[in-house]
């Protein structure tokens, strides 16, 4: 008669087995993020953006640079410009200069109210896009920016549905979640983001606001904005001087 | 004229995710209907109470495909669980799916042990993996089979919340992303459990039929007219969720109700309105309410519980594809609608889809060749043969 291995030593051998294959498994890396300049202090800053809407003309030089400074894959976006045209009757258009030369098309419409709105990533405060990403790949800097580590990133595309602003999307040249950084290369050098060095009407504005005497900061505490979709309760970063109530 | 952001114009979310969670659908409602047998001693499922755990477990094995196949990155996958933000809903996929996959593999393992024995005692390499299986040991004395029914009774009790935390918490990946209205709201992840329970009771139903026609097996008739009756009660109170959330969605006339009706009545037109509710859950409650009720031939009887439960699996189908498609369609600048639809032989195109969603039947069979699955069915066409 044969003598049956009791399951309690076959189990041993199998729970030694997974032991040495956990053993197999490198220590975790904490987040990356972007690099940053080893003398840049982020506790120093708590960055803000503005836009004037009532400045903007629809030249959309924002949205080529950043195409350019950021290597942006083609039909996707960190930033866009939309137009508002309202006719007579009420009636509202809304169009985006999303094509490859970033103009808008003609309208033939009888407007009776127009005006451009740039559009970009809010870097929220409570960023829902932070909180629903499984693998904490995405992640608000300690001065007020919004990133995505690219050595986490599984791409699975939840805080781009999570994101109310449309401000995210999965590169079709990394297959993982990007979005606006406000140029966070150029920033911690104490340059000013692409799209805000190349407005030629001021439209955007870019600053810090530990400095009070910083323009972003004189603006916030002397006039009167709005931030989108406030009712999200996400606390945008981003400030909307002149907004029109058709802007969502 | 519409309006959708510029980085709307593809959908993140493919048929890809319209089949991750149809599959655990189908996986927590096969496991509650064997635990229907095993726990609350529905005697009359017994026929089919293995089928359904082993279907439960091969489906199971399977949900993570879809998925995988998404992932920008599917080489990071184990990083949810090796390095999750417990913020995220999500990041309880791959803790909810392992705990739920030891619980049915144990169960399976206590549940079949004595069809396993029978198996390991051949001779010939399956012989040899079924006494792997069984640890080399193929003790089968009364006080061990009474051990292991009393495990696998407590296992299949265990499941039922966890079945139910399983496909809820996909209903809850959903419904919690206050960022798109048609899915933001808190019926979700109770209408995701009971569609899942309809699909899990159709798989099986649509299924033995198939078995059965293939053997030249006789169906169960007590088992299937009980089954056709389950199926009919949880179909009830899937379509009513399904309405009553439109409904009250509606009857708020909130500022989100504009463009949802705009998706319904022109985007999904077809798929929810004529389709889903019309004719997938309109004409299999007539055919299940005339089995239950009016006394019919077995053979128009079987005839109905099986159109039936074909039209409700396109129904749950249907429901999963105007979920997760119809909630990308919609824009979240609440001005337009972009359009989707897949790609034949892409990496998440239907032909995928297909494979993923045939390759569990295929196991099936596998598995069924190793330890039998219908052993009534067969023991009855022997009696017949007699």
């Amino acid at each position: 008669m044969t003598r049956n291995i009791s399951r309690r030593d076959a189990l041993k051998v199998l729970g030694a087995g997974s032991g040495l294959l956990l053993v197999h498994c490198g220590p975790i890396k904490p987040p990356q993020g972007e690099k940053e300049k080893s003398d840049y202090d982020w506790e120093k800053h708590s960055y803000a953006y503005v836009v004037d809407t009532t400045r903007c003309i629809g030249c959309c030089a924002c949205m080529r640079a950043c195409r350019a400074e950021n290597d942006v894959p083609p039909g996707v976006f960190r930033t866009w410009v939309e137009r508002y045209e309202v006719d007579e009757a009420g009636e509202v258009r809304v169009d985006a200069a999303t094509h490859d030369d970033f103009v808008f098309g003609t309208t033939d419409t009888k407007v009776s109210k127009a005006f451009f709105v740039p559009k970009l990533c809010n870097h929220c405060k409570k960023s829902v896009c932070n909180q629903v990403c499984p693998v904490g790949a995405a992640y608000r800097t300690k001065d007020g920016v919004v990133l995505v580590d690219h050595d986490r990133c599984i791409g699975c595309g939840y805080c781009v549905q999570a994101c109310p602003y449309g401000s995210r999307f999965i590169s079709p040249r990394t297959h993982m979640a990007e979005k606006c950084t406000l140029c966070y290369h150029r920033i911690t050098r104490g340059e000013k983001p692409a799209c805000v060095a190349s407005c030629p009407k001021g439209a955007r504005i870019f600053g810090d606001l530990r400095d009070p005497q910083s323009e972003i900061s004189v603006i916030l505490k002397q006039q009167r904005f709005r931030v989108l979709k406030p009712e999200m309760g996400t606390q945008p970063n981003c400030y909307y001087l002149g907004l029109d109530r058709e802007v969502v | 004229m519409d309006y959708v952001f510029p980085n709307e114009l593809n959908v993140t979310w493919t048929v890809m995710i319209v089949l991750y969670p149809y599959i655990t659908g189908l996986v927590a409602g096969a496991f509650i209907v064997s635990s229907l047998y095993h726990v609350f001693g529905r005697h009359e499922l017994e026929p089919v109470a293995r089928f359904s755990l082993v279907s439960a477990f091969v489906f199971l094995l399977f949900a993570p495909l879809p998925l995988l196949m998404h992932l920008g990155h599917p080489e990071r996958a184990l990083s949810i669980m090796v390095t999750p933000n417990f913020s995220s809903a999500m990041a309880g996929f791959g803790f909810i799916y392992n705990t739920y996959l030891v619980l049915v593999v144990l169960e399976v393992w206590f549940v079949m042990r004595g069809q396993f024995i029978a198996r390991a005692k051949g001779t010939g390499p399956i012989a040899f993996a079924c006494r792997a299986i069984l640890l080399f040991n193929l003790d089968e004395s009364a006080e061990t089979r009474r051990v292991d029914h009393k495990i696998a009774t407590f296992l299949a009790g265990l499941g039922i919340p966890l079945a139910c935390l399983l496909h809820g918490y996909v209903g809850f990946l959903f419904g919690s992303l206050k960022a798109n209205p048609w899915w933001s709201t808190a019926l979700m992840f109770v209408i995701f459990i009971f569609s899942a329970i309809v699909s899990g009771i159709s798989v099986l139903i649509f299924h033995t039929f198939v078995v059965a026609w293939i053997n030249g097996w006789e169906v169960e008739e007590k088992c299937i007219r009980a089954l056709g009756k389950y199926l009919w009660g949880f179909m009830i109170i899937a379509v009513s969720l399904e309405l009553l959330e439109i409904l009250s969605i509606a009857y708020k006339q909130t500022e989100e109700w504009e463009v949802l009706e705009r998706l319904i009545s022109e985007k999904l037109f077809i798929s929810y309105v004529v389709l889903q509710f019309g004719l997938f859950s309109l004409v299999p409650f007539v055919f299940l309410a005339i089995t239950a009720l009016v006394p019919l031939g077995k053979r128009l009887t079987h005839a109905l519980i099986w159109l039936a439960s074909v039209m409700l699996l396109m129904q749950v189908l249907l429901m999963r594809w105007n979920v997760v498609i119809g909630g990308q369609l919609l824009s979240k600048s609440m001005r337009g609608f972009t359009s989707y639809f897949p790609g034949l032989f892409e990496r998440e195109g239907l032909v995928v889809a297909a494979i993923i969603f045939t390759a569990p039947f295929l196991i099936l069979w596998g598995f069924n060749r190793v330890v039998p699955l219908f052993p009534h069915a067969v023991s009855k066409v022997r009696t017949g043969m007699n």
